[in-house]
This record gives C-alpha cells, sequence and structure tokens, in this order.
C-alpha cells in the first residue's frame, strides 16, 4: 500500500515501493533508487530483444483488457517505413481505479522510463503520455519529472509528450485517446485498422497503460523470468498488480499483491474487513465495468485474469469496490448506469439511447414506479446493449445491469411491490 | 481486372472485387442491408448500427459497412440474430423521436419509416410518462432547417460538410444522449453545395426551406433528367406535383456528380414552371400574330425557306436539346449557314472533395453539343452577320433582339423580345420532351419528359425534322439520324446512352 499506510506483510512490493517517498520523485531520487539503470540497458539491446524479454515475462495490459504486453509489441510492422508512436493511456477513469494516480503522484520516472523503453522496443521516436484532465497533482508531478529527465539527457533520441485530457471518460479507449491527442472529439474508431496499421495520425502506434509500463523497468532490470516467477494460481497470469479498493471498507487504498492472492484476503485482511457490525454483500472486483460479484463469489475469488473470470467477472483494471450490507444495491446500479449514460461518446444508436433509458428505468424504479416487466426489459434492452457497438462503453453499463438484477433481483422487487420506500432521485 | 472474391450473402453466390463492403456486395445479391449512416458517396462512420448481420464463425454480429468481403464469407441478413439486432437498433431510435410524419416533409421517403415499417417492433416500450429529448428548430442557412428532435444522429450531414465539402461547420455537439448537430457558431451552412445535407439526411432532420411543406413524397411524379444550371450535365430527378416541378434532387452518376448537385441546380427550376408560354403556332399577317395549326405554320415556314438564299443563321440557347439542334443545322445546310449559341456566365462554385466536379462558371447545359454540331460561341459575329441574312433561325431565345433584312422563324418555349418574326412556333421545353445534352467533357446524356407540352407546343426535333424530307418519329429515331450524320456522335445510340450517358468518342467505329 505504501502510502497513506505502511505496506501490509502479504503485499507483493514491487511498484509501489516508493509510494509515499518524496524523494524518490526527484531525478537524483529516483536515479539514487536504481532507477534509469533499466533504461540504460534497454537502449544497449535490440529492440526485438526487449521485445522477447517483455514476452516471456508474461506481462499482461493492466489497463483492463488483459492482452499480453510483448504480444502487442509484436504487432507493430517489422520493416519500418514512418514514424512509429507510442501512446501512453493514463486517462484513468474507471471508477473506482486509481493505481495509475498513484503510480504518476509518486513514482513518475518509473512511467517515464517504463514508457521509453517501450518506445525504443517498438521503434517510436514520439510517446505520447496521455494523463486524466482531472488529474492535476499527478499532472504537476510527471511535468516536473518530465522536464528533469530531459534535462538529464536520458531518452536518448526519445521525445516523450505529455498530452492533458479535457475530462471525458471515453478518452480512456484507446482509438478515442488517438482522436482526442489529434484534436479531435474523442470518439472511438471502428476496428480494424488497429492501432498497429493505423492509429494515432494513422501512423503505427501501440498503446499501454501506466501500470503496465511502469512494470517494464523491472522486467528489463531482473529478468522475464524472475518477473514470471510472480505467480501465484494461474501460470497465464505473472507479476503484480496494484488493486484499488474503495467502498465500504475499513482501510481503502492501493494494495500490491502477486496475482493469484485470494480476493477475500485483501478485504478482511490487508483492508481492514467490514465498519464494525457490518458484513460483505457483494463486490466490484475490477472497475465499474465489470459484473458484480456476490459474497459467496467475493470469498473465493482468486485475483488473476483467470481467477476473477472463474468467479464469474473480470480482472479488469484492478478498481476493487466493496459493498457492505448496507449497501442498496439499486440505487448504486443506477448511479452507474447514470455514469455511463453521461459518459457515452453518442456515436452507436444502442449505447447513446440504452444507457440513457437504462437510467430513466432504474430512476424509475428507485422512485417506486416500477414495474415488475421492467426488469425484464432491463434485461433485454442490456442484451440489445451488448456487443453490438464500435467500443465497450454500452456493455460497460449493460454489465452491472445485467449482473445486479440477476444477484440481486430481490432488491429490485422490493421497490416495485413498495416493500422498500422510494428513493428521490435527483 | 481486379482479384475477385467469392462469397454467400443470403444464400445468394456472389462475386465481388477484394476490398468490397459487406453492404455493397448485399446489393449485388439483391439484397438491402438496412442502414442510416452509411453512404456510398461519404467515408464509413460505423455508428449508427443499422446494418448489423451474421457472418457465419464471427461470434458477434458485424456492421455491413464497415465490414471487408472474404472469400467463402457466409453472410445472413435475415438470421433471427441478425433481425433482433435490428430491431433493437430502431427501438432505440423512435424513443426519443417525436413520431410526428403526419407534419413531416420526409414522410413517404423517409427511411426510418421505411426500416422500422420493416422490421421495427409493432409498439414501443419505451414509457409514455418519460420526457422525449426536445431541442428546438434551428435556422443552419440559407435553406437548410435543422428539427433536431427528429434526429437520428447518423452524421452523414456531418461527414458531407467535412469530408466531401471540406468546410467543417457542422459537428456533434454535447454527448449521450443530449447530442445534437450542431453548427459552428460564426458560421451558417451556406455553402454552394450545402443543400446536399439535405438529400443525404435519412429521415426528417434537415429539411429545405425552398420545398418545405410544398408537397407530400407520395404525391410527386419522379423523372430522371439532367441539370440545366450548368455545362457540368449533373444528373438530376424531377419531381413534380400535378405538372409542376417542385423539386430537383441528385440522381446518381459516378462518372459526372456521384451523389450530389450544386444548390444553384437545386433551385434551377423555376423557369420550367413559367406562365407566358407560347401556346399555338403564330403567324404574321401584316403587323397583327395570328394563331395557326401546324400544317398552315409549316408551309408557311417551308415557303419562307424556298423563297430564300444566301445566307443563314441559327442563334440558338444552349438550353436546346442537341436532336433540335442537329435538325435546326440540318435544315439551314443548303444555305451559307452560321449557327452561334450565347453563354451566361455566374461563379464558378467546385465541391472539393469530389474531382472535376463543380457548380461551372458557363451556365450552359448544351453548350458542348452546340459546338459539336458546329454552333459557335461568338455570338456577338452571327448577330452581326443576321444583319444581312436571309433567313435568321432563332431557338428558343428570347432575349435576343435581332436585327435583320431577312425573315426570323422563331421557335420557342416563350414569346421572343421584340415581335419581327414573321413567324413564331412553339416549342416543348426540356421538361415536356426527350432529349440529350453533351456535357463539357463531352458526356451525352439523356433526358426524360415529365409532363406533356403545353397545347400545341412540339419539341424542336419534331418541328424542324417535319421540314426535312424523313422526319423523325422520335428523339430517339433522331439521336440515331445524328449519329450517322455527324463524326462526334458516330457510333453511339440513344438506346444504349443509358440513364448515365456515354462518352462522346467512347462509341465503337468512331475515327480519330
Amino acid at each position: 500500500m505504501g502510502y497513506p499506510q505502511k505496506p501490509h506483510p502479504k503485499e507483493t512490493v514491487v511498484l509501489s515501493e516508493y509510494f509515499g517517498d518524496p524523494e524518490a520523485r526527484t531525478y537524483r531520487g529516483w536515479v539514487k533508487r536504481g532507477g534509469y539503470e533499466a533504461l540504460k540497458k534497454a537502449l544497449g539491446m535490440d529492440p526485438n530483444a526487449v521485445t522477447e524479454e517483455v514476452k516471456n515475462s508474461g506481462l499482461r495490459g493492466r489497463g483492463g483488457a488483459g492482452f499480453p504486453t510483448g504480444l502487442k509489441w509484436t504487432f507493430m510492422p517489422k520493416e519500418k517505413k514512418g514514424p512509429h508512436y507510442l501512446c501512453v493511456n493514463a486517462d484513468e477513469s474507471e471508477p473506482g481505479t486509481f493505481k495509475d494516480r498513484e503510480i504518476m503522484r509518486w513514482t513518475p520516472h518509473a512511467l517515464l522510463e517504463g514508457t521509453a523503453i517501450a518506445a525504443h522496443a517498438i521503434r517510436a521516436e514520439v510517446a505520447y503520455i496521455y494523463i486524466r484532465g482531472e488529474f492535476t497533482e499527478p499532472w504537476t508531478v510527471m511535468t516536473q519529472a518530465l522536464a528533469e529527465a530531459n534535462a538529464a539527457k536520458v531518452f536518448g533520441n526519445i521525445t516523450i509528450h505529455l498530452h492533458r485530457g479535457a475530462g471525458a471518460y471515453i478518452c480512456g479507449e484507446e482509438t478515442a485517446l488517438m482522436n482526442s491527442i489529434e484534436g479531435k472529439r474523442g470518439n472511438p474508431r471502428i476496428k480494424p485498422p488497429f492501432p498497429a496499421v493505423a492509429g494515432v495520425f494513422g501512423k503505427p502506434t501501440t498503446i499501454n497503460n501506466v501500470e503496465t509500463l511502469a512494470a517494464v523497468p523491472h522486467i528489463i532490470k531482473r529478468g522475464a523470468d524472475w518477473y514470471k516467477s510472480l505467480c501465484l494460481s494461474s501460470p497465464k497470469s505473472t507479476g503484480t498488480k496494484l488493486f484499488s479498493v474503495c467502498g465500504h471498507i475499513q482501510k481503502p487504498g492501493n494494495v500490491e499483491v502477486t496475482l493469484g492472492f485470494p480476493l477475500k484476503d485483501v478485504i478482511y485482511e490487508m483492508c481492514g474487513g467490514m465498519r464494525p457490525g457490518r458484513t460483505l454483500k457483494a463486490c466490484i472486483p475490477g472497475g465499474s465495468s465489470v459484473p458484480i460479484l456476490t459474497r459467496e463469489e467475493t470469498e473465493k475469488c482468486l485475483l488473476d485474469y483467470e481467477g476473477v473470470a472463474a468467479a464469474g467477472s473480470l480482472l479488469g483494471s484492478g478498481g476493487v469496490i466493496v459493498f457492505d450490507d448496507s449497501a442498496d444495491m439499486v440505487y448504486q446500479i443506477m448511479r452507474l448506469a447514470r455514469f455511463y449514460a453521461h459518459e457515452s461518446c453518442a456515436q452507436c444508436t444502442q449505447c447513446r439511447e440504452g444507457t440513457a433509458w437504462t437510467t430513466k428505468i432504474m430512476e424509475r424504479i428507485l422512485a417506486g414506479k416500477g414495474q415488475m416487466k421492467d426488469l425484464d426489459l432491463l434485461l433485454d434492452l442490456s442484451e440489445n446493449m451488448t456487443g453490438k457497438t464500435i467500443c465497450v462503453l454500452s456493455d460497460s453499463c449493460a454489465t452491472p445491469v445485467i449482473s445486479g438484477i440477476t444477484k440481486f433481483r430481490s432488491e429490485f422487487e422490493d421497490y416495485i411491490t413498495g416493500k422498500k420506500r422510494p428513493v428521490m432521485v435527483a | 481486372m481486379a482479384d475477385l472474391v467469392n462469397l454467400t450473402i443470403d444464400e445468394v453466390q456472389v462475386s465481388v472485387p477484394k476490398g468490397t463492403l459487406v453492404i455493397e456486395a448485399a446489393k449485388q445479391a439483391g439484397v438491402l442491408v438496412p442502414h442510416y449512416c452509411y453512404h456510398p458517396g461519404l467515408p464509413v462512420a460505423g455508428v449508427c448500427r443499422m446494418c448489423l448481420v451474421e457472418i457465419e464463425k464471427t461470434p458477434k454480429l458485424q456492421i455491413a459497412c464497415a465490414t471487408q468481403v472474404a472469400e467463402g464469407m457466409v453472410v445472413k441478413t435475415r438470421s433471427g440474430q441478425a433481425k433482433s439486432g435490428r430491431t433493437g437498433v430502431l427501438e432505440l431510435l423512435l424513443i426519443n423521436h417525436p413520431l410526428d410524419c403526419p407534419i413531416c416533409d420526409q414522410a413517404g421517403e423517409c427511411e426510418l419509416q421505411d426500416f422500422t415499417f420493416q422490421e421495427g417492433r409493432p409498439s414501443t416500450r419505451y414509457s409514455p410518462t418519460y420526457p422525449k429529448r426536445f431541442n428546438p428548430v434551428e435556422d443552419f442557412g440559407p435553406d437548410v432547417l435543422y428539427v433536431p428532435n427528429r434526429c437520428i444522429l447518423c452524421t452523414r450531414c456531418v461527414r458531407f460538410m467535412e469530408d466531401v465539402a471540406k468546410e467543417p461547420v457542422l459537428n456533434v455537439s454535447e454527448r449521450g444522449d443530449r447530442a445534437f448537430i450542431g453548427v459552428h457558431p460564426d458560421a451558417q451552412l451556406d455553402h454552394p453545395w450545402s443543400g446536399n445535407v439535405v438529400d443525404l439526411c435519412p429521415v426528417g432532420s434537415l429539411l429545405s426551406k425552398d420545398f418545405l411543406h410544398k408537397a407530400r413524397a407520395w404525391e410527386l411524379d419522379k423523372t430522371a433528367s439532367v441539370c440545366t444550371g450548368c455545362s457540368q450535365g449533373c444528373n438530376v430527378t424531377l419531381d413534380l406535383r400535378d405538372d409542376t416541378v417542385v423539386r430537383i434532387r441528385p440522381r446518381a452518376n459516378v462518372e459526372v456528380n456521384r451523389y450530389f448537385i450544386c444548390d444553384h441546380g437545386r433551385g434551377h427550376y423555376r423557369w420550367m414552371n413559367r406562365g407566358d408560354r407560347v401556346e399555338a403556332p403564330l403567324v404574321k399577317d401584316g403587323t397583327d400574330l395570328r394563331a395557326v395549326d401546324w400544317d398552315e405554320a409549316l408551309d408557311r415556314v417551308r415557303t419562307i425557306l424556298q423563297g430564300a438564299g444566301g445566307s443563314a443563321v441559327a442563334l440558338v440557347s444552349p438550353k436546346a436539346s442537341t436532336e433540335g439542334l442537329y435538325y435546326a443545322r440540318k435544315l439551314l445546310a443548303r444555305f451559307n449557314w452560321t449557327g452561334a449559341f450565347q453563354v451566361v456566365m455566374g461563379e464558378e462554385a467546385p465541391l472539393s472533395g469530389v474531382p472535376n466536379l463543380a457548380l461551372r462558371a458557363e451556365r450552359a447545359p448544351n453548350g458542348k453539343g452546340a459546338e459539336l454540331l458546329g454552333y459557335s460561341r461568338d455570338y456577338a459575329a452571327a448577330l452581326k452577320a443576321a444583319e444581312q441574312a436571309a433567313v435568321v433561325l432563332v431557338i428558343d431565345d428570347p432575349e435576343t433582339a435581332v436585327k435583320t433584312s431577312g425573315q426570323v422563324i422563331y421557335l420557342g418555349t416563350a414569346a421572343p423580345a421584340s415581335l419581327n418574326a414573321s413567324i413564331i412556333l412553339p416549342m416543348a421545353s426540356m421538361v415536356e420532351e426527350d432529349g440529350t445534352y453533351v456535357n463539357r467533357d463531352g458526356r451525352v446524356q439523356r433526358y426524360f419528359q415529365a409532363r406533356g407540352t403545353p397545347a400545341m407546343a412540339r419539341p424542336a426535333w419534331w418541328v424542324l425534322g417535319q421540314l426535312t424530307d424523313a422526319a423523325p418519329e422520335s428523339a430517339s429515331a433522331a439521336f440515331d439520324v445524328m449519329a450517322g450524320d455527324v463524326d462526334a456522335f458516330r457510333g453511339m445510340s440513344y438506346a444504349t446512352l443509358g440513364l448515365t450517358g456515354q462518352r462522346t468518342g467512347a462509341g465503337a467505329g468512331v475515327p480519330a
């Protein structure tokens, strides 16, 4: 955890080692802690060798999809015909996720180093770090760190630009992010073409998450085998991952564990468990876009890509949202739906109209004016919103609704039958 | 020949060039996949999600407009899964739609109506107590109104202005279900080609002020025609209500105007409805004009022509048909004749995104045809020559005051400016006859008769043809006679010109 609490003994501290250590933010402080050694080593290596090392480490994208990072890098054209770009997705906006923010706040040089190594590996001369508009403190820290690193000329021929978003969730979608960098409206693009063929400015582009790139220097420095050895369950999930735990929990914050770690230990041990007299009701394990888990599912769940999938959800971004027995699931899901309705880019019909309609139905149920058939309508509507659009924002809205109604149907019915008092929805 | 890809669409096998989109391949299989945002003249957006189809071995439904064909692909547009996907889109498109078809200009030619009728839900599941999205009607520019409540945000208009007109004054403003089409605060939708957004709009959201509430779509008679606004020769459809032209819309011709016409051409129909037409042949007796029948009128012309010798001058309108102009030349062949046409000039206005497409400065739909038939652009010289000529034949140029010592034969749609003509013959306008124009690039294009002629007016080729030895029976026959006689048209036939025309010199056996 590192900040504000000290790390728990069960944590595997790799990325979060210097969280809470102000000196690590400075270039000199970072170098003193062994920083930029990996970059020096990588720049002396053949780009393909760097990629191979990352591929062997088993590192997978930490932004949500969990795509193998090294494999992604190999999608870039073998023969370089023009500029290549690297985009770093620091537009961390997934509700319940705040790990990238901490990486940028405390270890900005870790990200810069990882960015430069990745740029070298994909033979990009320019990298853009797209930072969420609301991240004022990370922005300041990153700006300072980049200036110091540039002054020390550590990046060789690689130029790193910071680009600040203007406050749209959808700009965290990789192609919307590229449009935004280009100065266009942040609308996701249809794929194909994939970014490795035509990304930002129509040139081959790789896009990686902050946490993914922050892990890269460790892999280069300590080797793929070391990273691969960090594995508690499935061999397909290696390394450590930050989990942002929030909600009805005693000690919210980021914890770093080796993949395969039990979710219940994170909740009950590292984060201090429920408030006194409260019990766990539900948990969203990977940011607001993934299916909700019940208490039983949560307590069985192992935190790696396969483990969470087996429990019926997705590892996603690692934003763990905890609900105790005081939580009103109907209200919580309405809030999520409203968020997606607000953030829909308005391109695809299902998303533009579906997210708003979902919200209206949810609000009506909460107001005590719902009907039983609304639940089937919500499920049918959610099905219609799944897998039919350009990006997955629409699916993300449907997911909590489907899992919510399926797993907590009685709470919905209580509002409809009048057993529960209506909630004023502002 | 490009590489062909074989695929099956709704159990029909088709072979299409590599890179073809499924939605276009489907057309070849006789299948129209319902769609809104896709338009062949615009970049693919893939946003309406209406063209969802099932493709075997692909887990999710795919949009036909953004999916390229692949060898052995099996596409099912009518499977249960595909249909329910599209029904879902239609339901969502309608939840915020005002359903004000009875007062909407688009009704009857609305794709939202058509596809809802075809595969939409019979009733809504949207609660009547939810308010629908409401935004006031907005004035976008000289001829375009935006009714945001009907908008389905397909973004065709935005893409047209951005990628075709290259004047990006429209955008999608706001997000989510609050989104609407916005116009730049310091600009107007006043590009000379901006009227196309009205045609492109698949619903009644962008409306032409000129056509507003003029007619219901089902009252219109549609005729394939050619625009008379300039020498570009854009293919158009004339929409007539009760024999009155009320609207001109583009007709697709990828060789000439693709899917677009300019606003000048769009509005260039008022002359077609003018009321001051010549309705009967008029002969001059002393100072009076007397209405006569065609036999007498034609006899009178024959007498004039037989009695005259020396030189003759033809002053013709570049709006006259190629066939009429040919027969005029044939009639005057035995004289020492000169012919000329007068071209009105205006401003040129290109459509940047389409090569070789512009509102041309020369507002002469058949100037090239006249030229190919030996008429000159030197109108002033012809007017001078007319002074000494024995016969002056004027074809539909009522603004010309001819000074001559000879006889003036006037063939026109409206009465001439100065009444020094010996005889006035009523002529059908291009709306009332079949014929051809030759555009500036030498493309011969047919236009079709959209309504009957007023009273006794007849097409120019008929009138002048009657005065020759072998009168043609139709525009088609007149054209074929010309093709056998004039080098520029040799090898062409009226029948094979089709709906989109042919370049002169493209026919078989043309001498270089």
